[in-house]
């Protein structure tokens, strides 16, 4: 099978659908005349015009709005934010009016509209730059929240995100566009809401989605030489929720770490944390741990970011606590 | 001016060799604006802008060392290396820094300026912009109020013609972008940001006006810069011709030859000043290079004032 990049599973998402549906356009900063800030749009303004890839001012609140009322009146947005750290300025329109106009309105106006982005650190980039919304967005009904991690499932769930009829938050990060995965070519589409066993195991339960599940995989193939077998479950959706699949592991490997970039109170690992004492109690063999990043705003110096991120050596610490090893 | 541009070419290829790192944004060819303006200020007054920052702490007298610790993430930076290339800060030069939210910084340079007027000061606020910054919503409120109050504020578009990629005229109808106070009736005008002496005029008389208790100004100040956005922006959207059309009006080399026509400077006058920028660039790299990176137990210090915050720390 061909492999392609990340960017270009995007790409390829947003491209097939709008060849099939009049009614979605791409809205942002720099989607059209520069190709993206990131090169995800690159060749689509060739394509598909001006009228609907389009270029905006530095202006999220405006055209966030422009692109609900949009939706509200039978077109199909996808909204780029050149990161969703710059979302914030955006989010009144994406939490008060996408997320609430479908109950507001009592089903009369759906909002189908996706708004997508990097989320997360890239590097050195200072607290500005560097913040995960995930859970944020996740904590408001009326909204769906998918962070995939890979590019097969990004290209799969993003036209999923586009089809869908409701707001969906599309998150993804400046560090896996140059990612290299197999896509096939074929017409195919991941369902939202469904986690993904990506790697089997038998000792413990990593759960977790995005890019950090790259930091996973290296966790578990280090503790795979010290005879640990780790599960990862990515989550590939935070809103909703695939309760059920980390709950059927947990109930196998007895143990749960759950590994997530944002900060640490109200995230989604503190979610799972509840679900999972609820639901599978008395298969715990240790209490649940989780490896977030410190709880603190992401400093610039490399020492500072360091010690904040999670990183395989803190996955295998945890890792190794639950084990009682 | 020849100080910021030494140092923004010494930054340049210090990104280059990845001792600095994440988005770094320079100032070369817009020096004019921060020079011109620190001339028809005094010391008290303050200055705020957004992440294209270099110039504006080294304009209000902090030493060069202070800032490229910074960019190297040092401790011994103006910010302690927790911001970085677009978050200097130098309170004690009344350096209310550098922000990377584009527009975040303009209701912010209202605030400033109305907490002086609040203490009853004579101090004025210079808050920069962006070309691209004027197109945030939160302009037009901080507009408003800033009138309304009548705040001792000066609005500094330094219009550079691009944000990012992006022209003025691909952004908008009205490319004069100090029409933008008009609709506020805030005192408004075009300013030549390639000549030093008339941003010193403009600024000396926004800055009278304010402290005079008639509100705001709003200054749209015409500049170039002569690098990408960032470093990694190689500027393919726009032509040699028109940067050679601005490096012709260099603000640098205009202010030199006014010196060397009225024989106010000597040749070996500048080569002297040369001569001493490059030793304070070399000190500062020297002073940075030799500073340590943060402990790790900075991570939880300058997040609140209170000193016994109850940080959330699972141990991993
Ligand atoms: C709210 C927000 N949106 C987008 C960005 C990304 N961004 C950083 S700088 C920039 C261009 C700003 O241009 P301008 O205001 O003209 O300032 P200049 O870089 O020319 O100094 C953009 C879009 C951001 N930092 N913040
Ligand atoms: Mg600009």
């Amino acid at each position: 099978m061909r492999t392609i990049q990340f960017r270009e599973a995007l790409r390829e998402a947003l491209s097939e659908e709008m060849r099939k549906d009049e009614t979605i356009f791409l809205i942002g900063e720099e989607v059209a005349e520069y190709n993206g800030a990131y090169k995800v749009s690159q060749g689509m303004l060739d394509e598909f015009g001006s009228k609907r890839v389009i270029d905006t001012p530095i202006a999220e609140l405006g055209f966030a709005g422009i692109a609900v009322g949009a939706a509200m009146n039978g077109l199909r947005p996808v909204v780029e934010f050149m990161t969703f750290n710059f979302s914030l300025v955006a989010i009144d329109q994406i939490i008060n009016s996408a997320a609430k106009m479908m109950s507001m309105s009592g089903g009369q106006y759906s909002v189908p509209i996706v708004f997508r982005g990097p989320t997360a650190s890239a590097g050195m980039l200072s607290s500005q730059h560097s913040q995960a919304f995930e859970s944020w967005y996740a904590n408001c009904p009326g909204l769906k929240v998918i962070v995939p991690s890979n590019p097969y499932d990004a290209k799969g769930l993003l036209k999923s995100a586009i089809r869908d009829n409701d707001p969906v938050i599309f998150m993804e990060s400046e560090q896996m566009y140059g990612d290299k995965a197999e896509v096939p070519e074929e017409e195919y589409t991941i369902p939202i809401g469904v986690a993904e066993i990506k790697r089997a195991g038998s000792d413990v339960t990593l759960v977790s989605f995005g890019k950090i599940i790259k930091t996973c995989y290296t966790a578990a193939e280090e503790l795979e030489k010290e005879g640990i077998h780790a599960e990862i479950i990515d989550l590939r959706t935070v809103r909703p929720i695939d309760y059920n699949t980390v709950i059927n592991s947990v109930k196998k490997t007895n143990r749960l770490v759950i590994v997530e970039e944002a900060w640490p109170l109200a995230s989604i690992a503190s979610e799972i944390t509840f679900k999972i004492q609820k639901e599978a109690f008395d298969y715990l063999d240790a209490p649940i741990l989780r490896v977030t990043s410190a709880d603190v705003p992401l400093p610039y110096a490399p020492t500072l970011i360091e010690a904040s991120l999670p990183n395989p050596g803190r996955i295998i610490k945890a890792v190794k606590q639950v084990m009682y090893k | 001016m020849l100080l910021m541009r030494r140092f923004e070419e010494k930054a340049g290829q210090l990104y280059i060799q990845q001792k600095i790192r994440g988005f770094c944004h320079l100032y070369n060819g817009q020096e004019a604006l921060v020079a011109g303006a620190v001339s028809a200020i005094s010391p008290d007054d303050n200055m705020v802008t957004a992440y294209r920052d270099h110039a504006h702490p080294l304009g209000r007298g902090m030493h060069p060392k202070f800032i490229m610790a910074e960019l190297y993430g040092k401790v011994t930076g103006c910010s302690k290396g927790k911001g970085g290339s677009m978050h200097l800060f130098g309170k004690e030069y009344n350096f209310f820094g550098g922000h990377g939210i584009v527009g975040g910084q303009i209701p912010l340079g209202a605030g400033i300026a109305f907490a002086e007027k609040y203490k009853g000061t004579s101090h004025v606020t210079l808050c920069y912009m962006g070309d691209g910054a004027v197109r945030q919503g939160a302009l037009h409120e901080a507009f408003n109020m800033s009138m309304l109050w009548k705040l001792p504020v000066i609005f500094i578009i330094e219009n550079n013609n691009y944000a990012m990629g992006t022209s003025v005229e691909r952004t908008t109808n009205v490319h004069d972008l100090y029409k933008i106070g008009c609709s506020y009736e805030m005192p408004s005008k075009q300013v030549d940001g390639m000549n030093c002496e008339t941003v010193h005029e403009a600024i000396f008389e926004a800055a009278t006006h304010c402290r005079e208790g008639k509100g705001p100004v709003l200054l749209e100040m015409k500049t170039y810069r002569y690098r990408g956005h960032s470093m990694s922006d190689p500027a393919k959207y726009r032509t040699k011709e028109e940067l050679e059309e601005y490096k012709a009006k260099d603000p640098i080399e205009t202010v030199l030859s006014v010196l060397r026509k009225n024989k106010w400077i000597s040749e070996k006058d500048i080569d002297a000043s040369e001569e001493r920028v490059k030793a304070l660039v070399d000190e500062s790299v020297e002073f940075a290079e030799n500073s340590p990176f943060p402990d790790v137990h900075e991570l939880y210090e300058d997040v609140y004032v209170q000193e016994d915050y109850p940080f959330i720390m699972d141990g991993f």
